[in-house]
């Protein structure tokens, strides 16, 4: 019997210590809710900073940080706009918002931000998170992909260093990765797991447009020679040079950094934001520095899906939310974010800060490749994650090893792609 | 029938084939979580850390709060745990029992439900949740993880009653006792083991658990310890491996030490009495 009452007992203390209390306003303050995804300990460092700094100057409004996950995001989001539950105010990226944006689940931020705010970030920027007419998100942080380099491996070889205002052109890359290459090493590892965004960025440098708008408003793929510049290079690298690295065209980033470190390859071609990774791996005394990525018809010109916040259409404090919005996005502040996640601010006037144009860990190169990022081609493109998953991925990943030629890639972007486009544009 | 040498050799292989596939993940882990940054981007990594380190333990603590997340998911899977075994033990010997039509459509729904995806559910669910006013709340959660791990649950425990010899409650029927003394007495002792390892099914589940708690629990305070695992991934599946792989070492003990505590004690329960001596 006391061991029945006992374990009834000890249910009812598990569900009584179970039961949630859920958080209010409390009298008549205005609690906001940010969640961030923030996840480098720098990063989340200064978003909490921040958070607190605000809180302690606005009284009657109080911001709640939240911690989300890259990982998780877009399905957590979507649960959370279809239960009335979302935060107030999301950080999310721009590539990720445009079926919550027309879902109805962001609010237009037009009216509510700041002219300081508006002027402060390139239109080019604000492009990126604007959906038909409205914006529903300010871009902040962005990040262009650049070449990391073994600075004794072009020391030894000689070759010429590029700088952002006389970049390497795409045939001049391929040429010096040829001379970096011998003796099972390669001049470049070109990480492909995820080869369509990659390439549909850096495309833009050579004008590749792929996706055209026609007078109807209708989105159409057509892979013209500019298109093709970028994904020749590589091919050519990879099977005809050999000064590019099969083995890395299925890898992830982070995994072609080993062989980076241990000489295998002379350069890799990562996001900005990897220089982090790479001061705490690389082994003591392994000098490296930061390029720009080679250079087309249209200079360094590439695409970008820069970090946005947003507000929720169903949050009951937008004016409090875009207010908290432009008090992290003053410039000092935008300049603690990026330099806590590595990358770099799209505030014109953050940009200006000393920190970002230091040569140390390549600072100064990025900052100067800022004037060139555009929107990612896809970024308003409807249908374009199926396009990508089911017609691209496949297609880019066939092509760089080799299995098809580029008449048949060309078919399929164009032929398979337009069919699924075409259903989404009905 | 005896197995010829060759064969038990081929046994032994296959089973050590076997072993090495299922504990090289975990090794990898541990190897990883003991190691410093600098040799987690060697080209020749090494089983053994050339220079063991405790950093990533103490930066995976300093960053995110592991103790608290940890507590979380406990609170969470015995709650699912006790639950589920609490209303699947009648329920699975009713089933057992009394073998009628109603009986059998049940287990055909029990194995049904089982084929519906987490993404189908989840927002009906989490609209259920919202109207119930649990949301954000560790007894929806453990509510969810009950409904959740019960099928298998049932279908689990149906078998442990049906192994159960219905003579012998017959017996004890004869001897005098009642429905009740017989169940406690007689069934209950021998379902035990059964009873046990359902409860460790439906903890290890609740334990491991991440997306209900993803998107049903809001604020930091409540994050369960998969979550937390993932505040060390960062976008284009960047990771913070060193940390990443420490506190999911530490994420993986409490399985590990439940299994290796009562694991002999489940094959014992079940196998005894399986033959006359």
């Amino acid at each position: 019997m006391r061991v029945k009452i006992a374990g009834v007992l000890a249910l009812a203390l598990l569900l009584s210590g179970c039961t949630g209390d859920g958080s209010g306003p409390e009298g008549g303050r205005v609690t906001l809710r940010f969640q961030s995804l923030a996840w480098q300990q720098e990063s989340v460092e200064a978003n909490q900073d921040l958070v607190e700094e605000w809180n302690a100057g606005h009284r009657d409004v109080k911001v709640e940080y939240v911690q989300g996950s890259w990982d998780s995001v877009h399905d957590q989001l979507l649960t959370s706009f279809e239960g009335g539950e979302a935060p107030d105010i999301i950080h999310d990226a721009s590539d990720d918002l445009a079926d919550f944006a027309y879902g109805g689940y962001l609010a237009d931020l037009t009216d509510l931000l700041p002219e300081r705010l508006r002027s402060d970030i390139p239109q080019r920027s604000w492009d990126t998170a604007t959906f038909g007419d409205g914006i529903y998100g300010v871009p902040f942080l962005q990040e262009p992909r650049v070449l990391i380099a073994d600075s004794a491996r072009l020391k030894e070889a000689g070759v010429r260093i590029p700088t952002p205002e006389h970049p390497w052109s795409w045939p001049e890359f391929r040429k010096i990765t040829e001379q970096l290459s011998g003796d099972g090493r390669y001049g470049v590892a070109w990480p492909l797991k995820e080869p369509v965004s990659a390439t549909l960025n850096l495309s833009l440098s050579a004008g590749g447009q792929l996706f055209h708008r026609g007078a109807d408003g209708k989105v159409t793929v057509r892979f013209g020679a500019a298109d093709a510049v970028v994904p020749r290079t590589i091919r050519d690298q990879a099977g005809t040079d050999r000064s590019a690295s099969p083995t890395t065209l299925g890898s992830g980033g982070s995994d072609t950094l080993p062989g980076f470190f241990g000489g295998r390859y002379a350069m890799v071609p990562l996001g900005f934001s990897y220089r982090q990774q790479i001061t705490q791996q690389a082994p003591k005394g392994f000098a490296w520095q930061v390029l720009p990525a080679p250079a087309g018809a249209d200079g360094l010109t590439q695409g970008v899906s820069p970090q946005t916040l947003s507000v929720a259409e169903d949050s009951p404090h937008k004016k409090e939310a875009a207010e908290f919005i432009d008090f992290l996005l003053r410039p000092e502040n935008m300049v603690r974010l990026a330099l806590g996640d590595w990358m770099l601010p799209t505030g014109t006037q953050a940009l200006k800060d000393p920190a970002l144009h230091t040569a140390k860990d390549g600072w100064a190169t990025g900052t100067a490749l800022a004037a060139h990022l555009r929107p990612a081609p896809a970024q308003s493109v409807r249908g374009y994650p199926e396009w990508k998953d089911k017609v691209a991925t496949p297609a880019f990943q066939e092509y760089y090893s080799g299995a098809i030629d580029l008449g048949e890639l060309r078919e399929r972007l164009e032929e398979d792609g337009n069919l699924v486009l075409a259903r989404y544009q009905r | 029938m005896r197995t010829s040498t060759g064969g038990r050799v081929g046994q032994y292989a296959a089973l050590l084939g076997y072993l090495v596939f299922l504990a090289f993940p975990f090794l990898w882990l541990v190897s990883t979580a003991f190691k410093s940054p600098r040799e987690l981007g060697s080209l020749h990594p090494t089983w053994i850390p050339r220079d063991p380190t405790l950093d990533n333990f103490r930066q995976a603590f300093d960053e995110q709060p592991l103790l608290r997340a940890a507590g979380n998911s406990l609170l969470a899977a015995l709650g699912a745990a006790l639950i589920a075994v609490l209303v699947a033990t009648p329920l699975a010997y009713v089933m057992a029992r009394h073998r009628t039509r109603l009986a059998r459509a049940a287990t055909g729904w029990v194995v049904v439900s089982q084929a519906f995806p987490l993404v189908l559910v989840i927002i009906p669910l989490f609209l259920v949740l919202k109207n119930l006013r649990l949301i954000n709340s560790q007894a929806g959660l453990v509510m969810v993880y009950v409904v959740w791990a019960l099928p298998f649950a049932l279908w689990m425990l149906v078998g442990y009653v049906r192994a159960v010899p219905a003579e012998l409650e017959e017996a004890a029927a004869v001897d005098g006792a009642g429905r009740l003394r017989t169940l406690v007495s007689v069934t209950a002792p021998l379902l035990a083991p059964g009873i046990v390892a359902t409860g460790l099914f439906a903890f290890i589940t609740a334990w491991n658990e991440f997306f209900f708690a993803l998107v049903l629990l809001k604020t930091p305070e409540k994050q369960t310890l998969p979550v937390v695992l993932t505040h060390f991934i960062g976008a284009e599946g960047v990771a913070d491996l060193g940390p990443l792989a420490a506190a999911s070492f530490l994420a993986t003990l409490p399985s590990l030490v439940v299994f290796a505590i009562i694991q002999r004690r489940i094959t014992g329960g079940m196998m005894a009495g399986a033959v006359k001596s």
